[in-house]
C-alpha cells in the first residue's frame, strides 16, 4: 500500500504515499489559522505559568508574579462578605441577645439569618419550624425542658445537652426505676397511671400520687413535694401535666420511660457556629413558640 | 521553520514516536506529580490529625462497602458558599491517613467532611435505619441491616498492619501498641462504661505529638453508639466513623499565620 510520495497535479501538493485501491492520500498541511492558534496557546502557557503558582522547586514552588492563590483569594472573599455584614454583625456581637430582640433592624436580620442556620443545622432533629419528632423536643410550643428565655436558649445551643466533650453541657439523668429495682413493676404501673392522668388533667390522690411525690416530684415539680408535676427547668425535669411527651404519652410509653429512661443528646454548637450565629439562632428559636 | 518540517520524521518512525511520547508524558509527571512529594505545603502542618481507631476504621470499611461515596463527598472546597454551609475547607492533612481518600465532587447528598459532632449518635442510627423518619424530604436509602449485623473484626489487626505498609510505616507504627491491642481497643470503644483510658491515651499521644497538654484528648465517639448495648454492630462502627469526620483539627486554634504557611 505504501509507495513513494508523488506530485498531485490538480492540487499541486505531494501525496503521503498511502494508497488504497487506487485512492491516494494527499499530504495537506494543517490550516494556517489552526497552526497560529496552536502557537498562541504555547505562548500563553508561558505567560500563564509566570503569572500564577506553577513551577515546582525542591521544598516550595514559584508563586507567580500576580501572587494569586485560591486560598488567599477565598480569604479576601470571606473578608469582603464579613465587611458587608459587619454593620449588623458587630452590633449583634456587642449586644446582649435580649437587646438584639428589642432592636427592630437587628431582630429582622437575626430572624432571617437564624432561619437559614436552623434549616441547615437544627431541622434534621427538631424538624422544619421546630415541629419536633420522637425524642427531639418540639420548639414551636411553650414547653421548655432547659428554659425558654433567650439566655437559656443561647446556653443550650452553645453547650448542648449531655455531650461528652463539652464541660458546660446541660446534664440530667433520670433514674432507671425499674432496671435498678427501685420500684416494683406494679409500682411503676401505678405511677405511670398517675402521670397519664396528670397529663390529662384528672390526677387524684392515691397510691400513684404518693409514689409520684416520693420519687418524681423532686425533678418534675418546682417544689420538690408538689404532686403537680409542672416541671423543673433548673434540673431539666420536663413538665408532666400536659400531653407533650418526648418519648410518647401513652400509659405504656410512660411506664417504659420510668422503667429504663431514654436520654437524648444534643451536640454543642460553640466552635462550629460563631457567637453571632448562635444569637441569631436563639432569636429565631425564641420566635417559634412561646418564649419565656 | 525547518524544525516544523522535521516532525514528519517522527511521525513516520514508530520508534521515534514512542520515545517522543514517553518523554512528553514523563515531563508532565515529573513536573506535576514528583514535586508534590518534596514540597512542604502539599500536606499542611496542623495539630490533631491521627489515624483512625480500629472501630472507626471498621466503620470506614462499611462506608466504602455500602457505597456512601457514590452520593457523599468528603471535601469542602475553598469557596465561600461551601464554607458558610459546611465549615472550614478541607485540608490535605486531614485525609492523609485515608487509603483510598473519600474526596469527590458528586453530591447527591450533602458533603460529610465535617459531619462529626453535628448530630447525636442516636440521630445517626435513626437516620441510617430510616432516613425519612428524621428528614422527611430525604431521598437516601435506608440501611436497617447495619443495626442487625454483628461487626466482623477478626481481621482488623491485619488490616491496620496493611494500612501501615501502605502509609510507609507512618500510619500505625507511631501509635504505640495500636496493632497489638486492635481488638481490645475496638471492643473498648464500642462498649458502654468500658475502660478506654489506654485507647484514648494512645491516639491522643499520636494526634498531638510530644507537646500534647495533659488534659488534651482526641475526639472519639465512645460507648454504645447504636442504642443496642448487647452487641457491637456494623452500625456502631459506622457511627463511630461518621462522628470523627472533620473533628480532628481544632480550627478555632488555626490563625492567619498558619494559613499563610499552607500556601507557600
Amino acid at each position: 500500500m505504501a509507495s513513494k510520495p508523488e506530485w498531485d497535479e490538480i492540487t499541486g501538493r505531494k501525496t503521503t504515499g498511502h494508497e488504497w485501491d487506487g485512492i491516494k492520500e494527499l499530504n495537506t498541511p494543517l490550516p494556517r489559522w489552526w497552526v497560529w492558534v496552536f502557537y498562541i496557546c504555547i505562548a500563553w502557557s508561558v505567560v500563564y505559568s509566570l503569572a500564577y503558582p506553577s513551577w515546582p522547586a525542591m521544598a516550595g514552588f514559584f508563586n507567580g508574579v500576580t501572587g494569586w492563590n485560591a486560598r488567599s483569594d477565598l480569604d479576601d472573599q470571606l473578608d469582603e462578605a464579613r465587611a458587608a455584614r459587619s454593620t449588623w454583625l458587630t452590633q449583634i456581637a456587642a449586644k446582649d441577645v435580649g437587646a438584639v430582640l428589642e432592636d427592630d433592624t437587628l431582630r429582622s436580620y437575626a430572624m432571617r439569618g437564624g432561619e437559614v442556620l436552623f434549616k441547615e443545622n437544627c431541622a434534621p432533629c427538631h424538624q422544619t419550624g421546630g415541629a419536633g419528632a420522637y425524642g427531639y423536643p418540639t420548639l414551636a410550643d411553650d414547653e421548655w425542658i432547659w428554659g425558654g428565655t433567650l439566655d437559656a436558649i443561647v446556653t443550650t445551643i452553645r453547650h448542648g445537652v449531655r455531650d461528652q466533650t463539652n464541660d458546660d453541657t446541660r446534664f440530667s439523668e433520670m433514674t432507671a426505676f425499674g432496671e435498678w429495682e427501685i420500684l416494683t413493676p406494679e409500682e411503676i404501673d401505678t405511677v405511670a397511671g398517675y402521670v397519664y392522668d396528670l397529663s390529662h388533667g384528672r390526677a387524684s390522690e392515691g397510691p400513684g400520687q404518693d409514689l409520684f411525690v416520693q420519687h418524681c416530684a423532686v425533678c418534675h415539680s418546682p417544689d420538690a413535694k408538689s404532686p403537680e408535676g409542672n416541671g423543673n427547668l433548673m434540673l431539666g425535669g420536663p413538665p408532666l401535666n400536659n400531653r407533650i411527651f418526648l418519648y410518647g404519652g401513652d400509659r405504656e410509653d410512660i411506664a417504659a420511660q420510668v422503667y429504663k429512661p431514654q436520654h437524648g443528646v444534643m451536640p454543642p454548637w460553640e466552635g462550629r457556629l460563631s457567637d453571632e450565629e448562635i444569637k441569631q439562632l436563639a432569636v429565631y428559636v425564641y420566635s417559634l413558640g412561646v418564649g419565656q | 521553520m525547518s524544525l516544523i518540517k522535521h516532525h514528519e520524521k517522527i511521525e513516520t518512525n514508530v520508534f521515534l514516536l514512542v520515545v517522543g511520547i514517553f518523554v512528553t508524558v514523563a515531563v508532565g509527571g515529573l513536573v506535576e506529580i514528583v514535586p508534590l512529594f518534596s514540597i512542604k505545603s502539599t500536606i499542611e502542618t496542623v495539630r490533631g490529625v491521627r489515624p483512625y481507631t480500629p472501630l472507626e476504621l471498621a466503620g470506614r470499611d462499611i462506608y466504602v462497602r455500602e457505597g456512601c461515596y457514590n452520593c457523599h463527598s468528603q471535601m469542602i472546597r475553598p469557596f465561600r458558599d461551601e464554607i458558610e454551609r459546611y465549615g472550614h475547607y478541607s485540608l490535605a492533612a486531614e485525609s492523609k491517613f485515608d487509603h483510598p481518600f473519600q474526596w469527590g465532587s458528586k453530591r447527591t447528598g450533602p458533603d460529610l467532611a465535617r459531619v462529626g459532632g453535628k448530630y447525636s449518635n442516636d440521630w445517626h442510627t435513626r437516620h441510617l435505619i430510616d432516613p425519612r423518619s428524621v428528614v422527611p424530604e430525604s431521598i437516601m436509602p435506608g440501611y436497617p441491616h447495619l443495626a442487625q449485623r454483628p461487626l466482623s473484626y477478626d481481621g482488623i489487626a491485619a488490616h491496620m498492619a496493611t494500612l501501615d505498609v501502605v502509609g510507609r510505616g507512618e500510619t500505625y507504627t507511631p501509635v504505640e501498641g495500636a496493632i497489638e491491642n486492635a481488638v481490645a481497643d475496638l471492643e473498648a470503644q464500642a462498649t458502654p462504661d468500658a475502660d478506654t483510658d489506654a485507647l484514648v491515651a494512645r491516639y491522643s499521644d499520636v494526634a498531638f505529638g510530644p507537646d500534647r497538654a495533659e488534659d488534651e484528648v482526641t475526639n472519639m465517639a465512645l460507648g454504645d453508639l447504636d442504642g443496642n448495648p448487647e452487641m457491637i454492630t456494623e452500625m456502631d462502627a459506622l457511627v463511630a466513623y461518621l462522628q470523627v469526620l472533620g473533628t480532628m483539627v481544632d480550627f478555632t486554634q488555626v490563625d492567619d499565620e498558619s494559613r499563610t504557611e499552607w500556601i507557600r
